[in-house]
């Protein structure tokens, strides 16, 4: 079993264009909404998506990252420690739209984690939750993406792989299968 | 990688240099913490931690307390003047006994040096060193290190005289344990009755003239005299330490050049440092003081995160 893509270059930048305009059609001219990336590598697509929304609007758009280590549940038992990344958000979410942005929904408790972290920031009118790949079928939470990239189906062993072209060369993402399917 | 090598902090001497950067690390992202609206995480929500002092402090104690609710921790404060230790308890029965109550970190001050390090050969929690006799502080002087690495950017290669008390001073010992992993020079200087025997072994400049020692440094960290361990006198009179050992303004002028003040506090004001230097724009020691919570905070956060046998 080798790893394969599911989403090429192309259709990716088609994906990323596709999920700005559906934001544009809920929110506008963004005046009251702030986009918020996801650590760790939610922020990739939040930078591209609040880049590419600057460009499609001609407004510059509320942006932060979030980093949700300290208010996650498997902390201790998690196998290795996790480490802390930047959050940054330089404005109050009292009373704003917010659209959290990350790559891959799976068990959604990083995203459970994300909104408490979210809160201490102050009380949103709404939260959003857009994400580039949903796996269906594989939630340990109540928490559904309001827009979605990719849905795709796959085993609990898989692995969804989001490559960038500043990182990894090419915008891609891969589906790897389980090294050793009987575990 | 990014977890610590050590399971309780006793010591600066235990750690290595990635220790001290991971710490460094976290303390970043817990200092945004506290210029959040909400300055709290509930990150230990499920964590006990027993303050132990056997001896007194303020900075220390409030610091460490409010870094443990800033991570959402459970806390008790003990201290030894209104205990059983005051009936004649040991040290292990009274930390076992309290551990019994299922408490799962100790940090903790001793009048005796070795005490935490004694005390982790027979229970299992993991613990912090607060301070323990004239030994190690290793809390504050990775709180001294990240303030010179915050102001100056770095302190690799920077020029750290530590001034004052040596003797008597756990702050000095960990100090050139910490910076010395993380490559400064250090000179310590104070009257020769203050200066260990065979402190150069640690690998410092030894100077018994405080202008000197000034005129070489980018940072001076004067230390407090030590007034209750001054068991003889090692020096005439606080009036001729002053005068011989004391920064002031009017010797930091002469000098001419930028040098960062620290203290770890609490300050003889008028004696080891004067008013008008312990408040001037090159004194670093409130920002001392804000990272210090900031630091323990990343202490608890790394050392809770270490299961049992890891």
């Amino acid at each position: 079993l080798q790893p394969r893509i599911i989403l090429d270059s192309k259709r990716f930048l088609l994906t990323l264009n596709r999920l700005c305009f559906e934001l544009i059609e809920n929110h506008k001219d963004f005046a009251n909404t702030a986009l918020i990336g996801v650590q760790p590598r939610g922020i990739y697509l939040s930078d591209r998506i609040q880049k590419r929304l600057s460009e499609i609007t001609g407004k510059s758009i509320l942006y932060g990252v979030i980093d949700p280590t300290f208010y996650r549940d498997d902390y201790r038992t998690s196998a290795t420690q996790l480490t802390p990344k930047t959050t940054s958000i330089r404005f109050s979410t009292e009373n704003k739209k917010v659209v959290l942005v990350d790559d891959v929904l799976f068990s959604g408790r990083t995203i459970r984690s994300a909104m408490d972290a979210l809160l201490d920031f102050g009380r949103p009118a709404k939260v959003e939750l857009l994400v580039l790949v949903d796996r269906r079928f594989t939630r340990q939470l109540p928490i559904q993406p309001d827009y979605v990239g990719k849905t795709i189906d796959s085993l609990t062993s898989e692995r969804v792989k989001v490559d960038w072209e500043h990182l990894e060369g090419a915008d891609r993402i891969w589906l790897v299968p389980a090294k050793n399917p009987d575990a | 990688m990014n977890a610590l090598s050590v399971k309780h902090l006793l010591g600066i001497k235990y750690l290595t240099r990635e220790d001290i950067e991971i710490i460094f690390d976290s303390t970043d992202k817990f200092k945004e913490v506290l210029d959040r609206p909400i300055k709290k995480v509930p990150s230990l929500r499920d964590t006990t931690i027993v303050n132990l002092f056997f001896e007194n402090s303020t900075r220390t104690r409030i610091s460490f307390e409010l870094a443990e609710k800033r991570l959402s921790a459970d806390i008790i404060n003990f201290s030894a003047s209104a205990s059983s230790v005051k009936k004649g308890e040991t040290l292990i029965d009274t930390v076992n006994n309290i551990l019994a109550m299922k408490v799962d970190m100790v940090v903790m001050r001793h009048p005796c040096a070795g005490a935490p390090v004694f005390l982790s050969k027979y229970i299992h929690a993991n613990i912090i060193n607060a301070g323990d006799g004239t030994h190690e502080h290793p809390t504050q002087a990775l709180l001294d290190a990240y303030s010179i690495r915050e102001r100056l950017g770095g302190v690799e290669g920077k020029k750290v005289a530590i001034i004052g008390d040596i003797r008597h001073s756990r702050v000095a010992l960990s100090n050139i344990f910490c910076l010395k992993k993380l490559g400064a020079e250090i000179m310590v200087a104070g009257p020769p009755t203050l200066m260990p025997m065979f402190i150069d072994s640690l690998g410092v400049k030894v100077e018994y003239d405080v202008r000197k020692a000034l005129e070489w440094c980018d940072v001076a960290n004067i230390l407090r005299i030590q007034l209750e361990r001054q068991e003889i006198q090692y020096f005439p009179s606080l009036r001729e330490y002053a005068l011989y050992f004391g920064i002031n303004k009017k010797l930091l002028d002469d000098i001419g050049k930028e040098i960062l003040i620290m203290h770890p506090g609490p300050i003889n004001r008028g004696i080891e440092i004067t008013s008008d230097v312990a408040d001037s724009k090159y004194s670093l020691i409130l920002d001392q003081v804000e990272n210090g919570v900031a630091i323990r905070m990343a202490v608890l956060y790394l050392l809770s995160g270490r299961k049992e046998g890891s």
